[in-house]
């Protein structure tokens, strides 16, 4: 899934999947208003950087659905740059449901570039976690119950190595 | 397909110790135990030693420690120092200034980023085998599995005891790096003061890029209790922060 849409995001120019992201934790659509210039009718901090912004960013609600347009005036007539607006890509169909990239064109620059996740058919609306919580272990087992692969710790000096988990780890498969 | 009772797949593990810290590469799969595999392997290990002589700025002569002493300029350094340089300054940005390579030792030290960024290298050494790889620089990992429903069960350590676990995090395709005050010789601080980083005392951030990943949990922990807040922001990753207080916070976002 995550290639799917690793794909479906890589038809937009490749500056945009580093510095666009959806802002929000639901599924409506809300253009992120990372432009540097003239800030579109939602929320804009203006900040260059990525999602990784003061939450802020996160709770403020769209104010344009999926078909609005956010400027009138286009750079692009002569069809060399794009038209002001909002474009929706084609739905891809993931395991998760259909999902769109939408991005919103001002000054003839992509300034935020969506994945719209569509309700599937219970109305429920599916949220694509790409990776899974951490499973917090209450008991705080250690480590020789436990079946696991690898190990992700603060960074091991090689004289703590030895008595680490990551050894015993090592250990059994070399 | 008939439900087949199978034997584990097999699975070889090689440790080296390169930048100061042990370097395990994991393979699972029929071909862990052959040759080619483990030429790769070898190879893999020789780019990060590559890097290492290249970048580490406890080695005098290296290309980074004649930068840092002002015999060379960044223009006349090579490819991957360049890179670096440039990672390191995206860095700042997308973390608010919270990763600061110029701002916890004198002068520019990347040394934050380079682990992650040749975790990454040393995978891509190995993408030529059709097997579940995984490569673990001291704590921090780039994983992928051929299978989509395969995965590597990690465990983060607890940061109050390093032989148990504070929890387990499956991961398929994908990177887990994990930064923190606790560990001895840990050196992150608050760029603004300069002074040790509090209120944030393990980050672990799960994530498609390593680097990032890597990046991401450093500036968790510089950035202290504001994390809590600035990791729902991430779009794509999930993770666990543990505080000073002993309290956890996990999460997991959407793409």
């Amino acid at each position: 899934m995550r290639r799917l849409l690793a794909l479906a995001v890589g038809t937009v120019a490749g500056l945009v999947a580093l510095f666009a992201y959806p802002t929000s934790r639901n599924a409506t659509v809300e253009p992120s208003g990372s432009a540097v210039e003239a800030a579109p009718a939602t929320q804009g901090d203006g900040s260059a950087s990525s999602s990784a912004d003061g939450s802020s960013d996160g709770s403020t609600d769209a104010a344009g659905g999926p078909d609005s347009t956010s400027g009138a005036a286009s750079d692009g007539a002569s069809g060399t740059t794009a038209a002001d607006g909002t474009y929706t890509g084609a739905a891809v169909d993931t395991r998760w449901g259909p999902v769109q990239v939408q991005i919103v064109v001002q000054g003839g620059r992509i300034t935020s570039a969506d994945a719209v996740v569509y309700p599937d058919e219970n109305g429920h609306d599916r949220q694509i976690n790409a990776y899974a919580i951490p499973l917090l272990d209450e008991s705080a087992v250690s480590a020789q119950s436990a079946q696991i692969d690898l190990v992700s710790g603060a960074t091991v000096t090689s004289q703590g190595y030895v008595q680490s988990l990551q050894d015993a780890i090592d250990q059994a498969f070399s | 397909m008939t439900a087949v009772v199978t034997a584990p797949a097999p699975r070889r593990a090689w440790v080296e110790q390169v930048m100061g810290m042990p370097w395990s590469i994991h393979v699972r799969g029929a071909g862990a135990h052959d040759d080619v595999t483990a030429r790769l392997v070898a190879a893999a290990f020789d780019e990060v030693r590559r890097l290492d002589a290249l970048l580490s700025p406890f080695r005098s002569r290296s290309e980074l420690s004649r930068l840092r002493c002002h015999e060379i300029t960044l223009e006349t350094c090579g490819r991957e120092l360049r890179d670096v340089e440039r990672l390191c300054r995206t860095a700042l940005v997308r973390t608010q200034g919270w990763f600061d390579a110029w701002r916890w030792r004198d002068g520019f030290d990347p040394t934050g980023l380079v682990k992650g960024w040749a975790v990454a290298r040393a995978a891509r050494v190995l993408e030529p085998l059709a097997c579940d790889v995984a490569v673990d620089a001291g704590g921090d990992l780039a994983a992928r599995c051929v299978d989509a429903d395969a995965t590597w069960l990690v465990g983060i350590e607890d940061p109050a005891d390093p032989s148990r676990l504070l929890a387990t995090v499956p991961v398929g395709t994908g990177a887990v790096a994990t930064s923190g005050t606790a560990a001895r010789g840990s050196h992150i601080v608050d760029p603004r003061t300069g002074a040790p980083a509090t209120g944030v005392r393990q980050a672990t951030v799960v994530g498609p890029s390593i680097l990032w990943a890597d990046v991401f949990a450093t500036a968790a922990v510089a950035r202290g209790t504001s994390a809590v807040e600035w990791v729902h922001g991430l779009h794509g990753t999930s993770g666990v922060l543990v505080l000073d207080d002993g309290t956890t916070h996990t999460w997991s976002n959407p793409v």
